[in-house]
């Protein structure tokens, strides 16, 4: 028992083995120790040590340019001069001025709220089906749904499908089957080709919730199972409910985050089928924009401003789903 | 292969659904996995097509005459450099290599304390972690390129590994996995005498087998797929991926080598994916979390 009072202390403060009264703990030794936040820190030595190495590349590489981004929202910044600061002007001309800023928001809404809670909702689903196979058939079927997300970039081959001439996959089914005389423009006609993003968006989403899924229900105790049939379940509906759910709250949240992330975070897919900027920017979304300013316009501050406004929405449904997936835990 | 179809045999008190039932659940699954895979065997069937089977009219899906004229096509566009192509592919399997082990181990020995202990900052962490992952990495780019150049990192692996292991997504990942372990196992390992570091390695990361071999999958994908164009400008510190983008950049020319170098780049992750997975499958239906 090499330095047992701290040993000690940590071990009472992770389980809380004797609580005397408000503020004081009973160490291993059975002393009493007011607690001071000092004493908490010193006692979770090594906590703080575990956390450590990603702390400090987190800080450098993550935290700080974060924050300075922040800074830089409220600033105009080339990128080649010093940023200047004016205040709230960027958000000003965003909410004011700027009318692409306002289609870019509709389409990241019809994103956010149409593509995020449907791929999301299908991720757990298919998860769920294919936790039902054995074992080969299961590591088979996980690949062929997350295929899409495994393969990188793949998704540019919807453009061969969804091509506008008659060598489009699509237009040439359409037209020897007589249901169309003429090929459809899918990716640049501005009737079709948000739909179209919208479809490769969904096919996409099977993605890092959808694994964290697979592995979560893969992890959940047999026993539980054993023992609600016991407790009087008695079919798949009444076990999702009462036993898988409350179980996996963990895998969902992360679920939860990474599909708020790809969802409000569309662009790259549009870009890569219906070309930039799409016809009078109807699959426009905030990410684009924030790419027009900041890498096409090196309008560094402007572009900030939109990222930090795109980080607001995020964080509010997080906020709320956050609060929502914690309530099926408790009950 | 009929035997794989049926569900696995779980102990008699637990509920199995009817024959019907699984057919049409097999049917239902397998009909959405043909939607989902057909885009990337489309990629794969292209890759081997010969010039006149790419530009057919009326367009075919199946390949006829299979040729590997794309893949010559491929090499002897790479080629053309000074620097032998097996070094480009050493580069990216290094980086991939140290930065999946680095980052999964370090993303895991943090989410143990964020997950199971309490300390003074902690809620505090575990927000801005989350909050993190919300934020669009596309602005920070240039303060984050400042910040190599200050450390004199650019053109080095550095550049490459670190900016991608200060991503919090991993930690989030394996702290969702570590709260769900049971608090009495590890009272248990501390009543025994383990310290916080024996704990992590002999009980804690044997069980979260399937948390962290999710995390390898989408750490090594992220290295992978790792360009470094803004970063790396020595020719022989180049990423495989940037050198094989300027061939698919060339446009409908390269149709062909084009599917040939996502074929290429898809191969590695697919191996890694049907590895871990299996091994998880493997070891899940052995033991699982139990109290």
């Amino acid at each position: 028992m090499r330095s047992s009072t701290k040993r000690s202390f940590v071990r009472t403060e992770n389980s809380g083995l004797i609580e005397l009264s408000h503020g004081i703990r009973r160490d291993m030794k059975g002393n009493n120790k007011e607690i001071t936040l000092g004493r908490k820190v010193k006692a979770s030595r090594t906590s703080y040590l575990m956390i450590a190495p990603f702390a400090l590349l987190f800080t450098v590489f993550t935290v700080i340019p974060v924050v300075v981004a922040i800074i830089l929202s409220f600033t105009s910044f080339n990128m080649v001069q010093f940023p200047t600061f004016v205040g709230l002007e960027n958000y000003s001309r965003m909410l004011l001025d700027d009318e692409i800023f306002l289609i870019a928001i509709r389409n990241t809404l019809i994103f956010a709220f149409l593509t995020g809670p449907l791929g999301y909702v299908m991720s757990f689903l298919f998860a769920w089906c294919i936790n039902e196979f054995r074992s080969v058939f299961k590591a088979l079927l996980t690949l062929i749904f997350y295929a899409p997300a495994l393969a990188g970039n793949v998704y540019y081959v919807w453009t061969y499908i969804f091509s506008g001439d008659q060598y489009g996959f699509l237009n040439n089914y359409l037209i020897s089957g007589g249901l169309i005389s003429e090929p459809i423009q899918w990716l640049t006609d501005k009737n079709y080709n948000l739909s179209v993003v919208v479809i490769v968006v969904i096919w996409l989403s099977m993605g890092a919730g959808f694994l964290a899924f697979v592995a979560g229900l893969q992890s959940i105790n047999k026993e539980y199972y054993e023992a609600a049939a016991i407790d009087g379940i008695r079919n798949r509906w009444q076990e999702l409910r009462h036993v898988t759910l409350p179980q996996m709250v963990p895998q969902l949240l992360f679920g939860a985050v990474t599909s708020i992330s790809a969802s409000f975070a569309v662009g790259y897919q549009s870009i890569a089928l219906t070309g930039f900027p799409s016809t009078d920017y109807s699959t426009h979304t905030l990410l684009i924009h924030m790419l027009d300013y900041g890498t096409v316009r090196y309008e560094m501050g402007y572009a900030s401003t939109v990222a930090v406004f795109l980080f607001g929405m995020m964080l509010l449904s997080w906020i709320v789903i956050n609060k929502m997936l914690r309530r099926i835990s408790n009950d | 292969m009929i035997k794989h179809l049926r569900l696995p045999v779980r102990r008699k008190n637990r509920i199995s659904r009817s024959w019907w039932g699984n057919t049409l659940l097999l049917i239902f699954i397998l009909g959405i996995g043909s939607f989902m895979a057909l885009p990337l065997i489309y990629t794969a069937v292209t890759a081997f097509k010969p010039m006149n089977e790419l530009f057919l009219f009326p367009p075919r899906f199946f390949v006829q005459h299979p040729t590997m004229d794309n893949f010559n096509q491929m090499m002897s566009i790479v080629n053309n450099s000074w620097v032998p192509f097996g070094r480009y592919v050493i580069n990216s399997l290094f980086v991939t290599a140290v930065g999946t082990t680095g980052y999964v181990i370090i993303a895991s020995l943090a989410a143990y304390p964020l997950a199971k202990h309490r300390f003074p900052g902690r809620s505090f962490m575990s927000k801005t972690i989350v909050w993190a992952i919300l934020f669009r990495p596309e602005v920070t780019g240039v303060v984050v390129y400042i910040i190599l150049a200050w450390m004199g990192m650019i053109n080095t692996y550095w550049s490459l590994l670190l900016p991608m292991m200060a991503g919090s997504f991993g930690v989030f990942l394996m702290q969702q996995f570590t709260v769900s372990f049971p608090d009495t196992i590890l009272e248990a390992s501390r009543i025994d005498g383990a310290d916080e570091w024996g704990i992590f390695w002999k009980v804690l990361m044997p069980s979260l087998k399937p948390g962290w071999v999710t995390l390898i999958i989408f750490t090594f994908q992220g290295f992978w797929n790792t360009t470094g164009i803004n970063y790396i400008y020595n020719e022989e510190l180049r990423m495989l991926p940037a050198v094989l983008s300027q061939i698919s950049a060339a446009g409908i020319a390269r149709a062909g080598a084009g599917a040939a170098v996502a074929l290429l780049l898809m191969t590695p992750p697919v191996i890694i994916f049907v590895v871990s997975q299996s091994s998880v499958i493997e070891t899940m239906t052995h033991s699982g979390i139990k109290e």
